[in-house]
């Protein structure tokens, strides 16, 4: 047996610091005056729900999908078309979301499961694509340029989702409670078949796995979780349009996730911090601030296989080796 | 003598022009470890991947325990009780060891839509992975990551998992691959020791493994079967000895 590891090492210390950090967070905004912070981290929680939910399919499945901004776009406009139509209550329009990002990564996934390697991403993309046209083409919707909503997703009296503290905390907790429900799934019998399946999928089916159906259910599972982002995403905006599925938005999530550290629970939620600070501090000092993360981006793939959360382990160890025992 | 466990008729496959499997009979009862031999090229892998259903035979016939799997998928042949190891070792192999055979013991125990509850900590998934990694001398190797094992030990590991589902026919492809004289005889030890408790199929280019541990050879030649006997009988076989033996004499030279 190898020894115990700590659960003081590096990497968990940055995780605690980082939890507590977001919880804290609107404590900060308060005291500091900076509505803005509040603003983008709000927007970093509802990103990292949508990294969280690919990671599951991409880093723990190994399915390479890059229509995964769809579910954005699906869950947003669940919101937004309700909303229109004047069906406010959160509890009508969320469950809507949720079932109609079921129902599309039910079909997606049915026909491009089907399919392998570059296939698979380019039909994941080609029906990411579909939406992205079909809902440009809605006039009623907005068409091309959106959908403004009104009046965000209305629940109890005592939760007010246009109170920006409210809401951030809403998000959080979905967010946490999304991180939680992975960390279960992983560790299951049907996260262990997953995990099988990116590992070897023709020895997963030889010792007599049916694996298409498992991998379905992740990506259905994946779906969900970021149809219910966009859902936030589209509340957090009180506006919706085509372009949050479009296919550089799935790339987005995909950098957050290869950023952060595929097939880690956390590391999701790194990238998206990452990749969102990032753009915002550079877009800062120039517009064409895409220069500078390319070269990043190239450094992590290069170097650290493992993301953020994959450096800080390694570190970690390093720090651990040298101290004095 | 008891009806066979496995019983291939007729069984033939070709790629465009070239035969790979053809007109292929034979019939293994229960207990038996029967070895099939042959050069390279003559079909062996075809031959497998068709009894364990990676692809399958364009005509012919393949029964297991009475039952026509002709046509059965690979997943469900493993839960009727056929397991494979395979020639290139496959396995997970940024998992631990004990993970790769507790998912071959998962693959048995019901469907896996189970979400929440810990695999690593159900004793119903860990134990008979233990027991099979026992039985294979890799119980101290547990918990180590699968891909920082030796070649020889991965060679078990795959042992290991055909085992864990607790299957009634072995269908063994060429376990001895890539191992130096001391692991071949470690393995060859263990398969003498299996052989006690399970039906095996060995593929083997061990021509020494293979007659030590053989009750019954057959030999493919070119996707044909050219013989099918006892060791002795297989030596003293004077087609045999042209097509292969002769072939062996012919690439000492």
């Amino acid at each position: 047996m190898p020894p115990k590891t700590s659960l003081l090492t590096l990497r968990n210390i940055v995780v605690a610091l980082l939890l507590i950090a977001l919880a804290l967070l609107p404590v900060y905004a308060q005291l500091a005056g900076d509505r803005f912070a509040l603003t983008l981290f709000t927007r970093i929680v509802i990103m990292a729900l949508a990294a969280v939910s690919l990671n599951l399919i991409l880093g723990f499945g190994g399915m390479m999908s890059f229509g995964h901004a769809v579910y954005l776009g699906i869950g947003g406009y669940a919101v937004g078309m309700l909303a229109k139509e004047g069906v406010y209550s959160g509890f009508v329009q969320w469950p809507v979301a949720i079932l109609a990002s079921a129902l599309f990564a039910l079909v997606i996934g049915a026909l491009s499961l089907r399919t392998r390697g570059v296939y698979f991403i380019m039909i994941t993309l080609a029906f990411a694509q579909m939406a992205y046209y079909i809902f440009a083409g809605i006039a009623r919707y907005g068409g091309d340029d959106g959908l403004t909503i009104y009046k965000r997703s209305q629940f109890i009296e005592a939760l007010n989702l246009s109170d920006k503290v409210q809401f951030y905390y809403v998000c959080l907790v979905i967010l946490f409670a999304a991180i939680y429900l992975v960390y279960r799934l992983i560790n299951s019998r049907f996260g262990m078949v997953l995990q099988g399946v990116r590992s070897n999928e023709v020895r997963m089916r030889a010792i007599g796995f049916a694996t298409y159906r498992y991998k379905l259910t992740a990506f259905v599972i994946a779906g969900v979780l970021c149809g219910l982002s966009g859902a936030l995403l589209a509340n957090q905006a009180d506006f919706v349009s085509p372009s949050v599925m479009y296919w550089t938005r799935s790339g987005d999530l995909i950098i957050m996730v290869v950023l952060g550290g595929m097939g880690t629970v956390i590391g999701p939620v790194m990238g998206a911090i990452a990749l969102l600070v990032l753009e915002e501090v550079l877009s800062g000092f120039t517009e064409y601030w895409q220069i500078i993360l390319g070269p990043l981006l190239l450094l992590v793939v290069l170097f650290a296989r493992g993301g953020i959360d994959g450096l800080l382990a390694t570190l970690g160890e390093r720090f651990t080796l040298r101290r004095p025992s | 003598m008891s009806a066979p466990l496995l019983e291939v008729g007729h069984l033939a496959k070709r790629f465009g022009g070239i035969v790979a499997t053809d007109d292929v009979s034979f019939a293994i009862p229960p207990g038996e470890l029967h070895a099939l031999i042959g050069p390279n090229g003559a079909g062996k892998t075809t031959l497998i991947a068709q009894l364990s259903g990676s692809i399958f035979a364009d005509s012919g016939a393949i029964r297991f325990a009475g039952a026509d799997i002709t046509r059965l998928p690979m997943q469900k042949r493993s839960h009727i009780g056929l397991a494979r190891s395979f020639q290139i070792t496959s396995l997970f192999l940024n998992m631990s060891v004990l993970d790769n055979v507790a998912l071959a013991v998962q693959a048995h125990a019901g469907h896996s839509f189970s979400f929440w509850r810990n695999a690593r900590a159900e004793a119903a998934l860990r134990e008979p992975a233990r027991e099979a990694l026992a039985r294979v001398g890799l119980a101290d190797r547990a918990e180590r990551l699968t891909a920082s094992l030796s070649h020889g030990e991965h060679r078990l590991l795959e042992l290991a998992m055909a085992l864990a589902g607790q299957p009634r026919l072995l269908l063994l492809d060429e376990p001895m691959a890539g191992l130096g004289p001391e692991e071949s005889a470690r393995m060859v030890g263990m398969l003498r020791a299996l052989k006690r408790d399970y039906t095996i199929l060995l593929v083997e280019h061990d021509m020494e493994a293979v007659f030590a541990l053989a009750d019954r050879i057959s030999v493919l030649v070119y996707g044909r079967i050219i013989a099918t006997g006892s060791p002795d009988e297989i030596r003293g076989n004077q087609q045999v000895r042209e097509a292969y033996l002769g072939d062996a004499e012919t690439a000492h030279a």
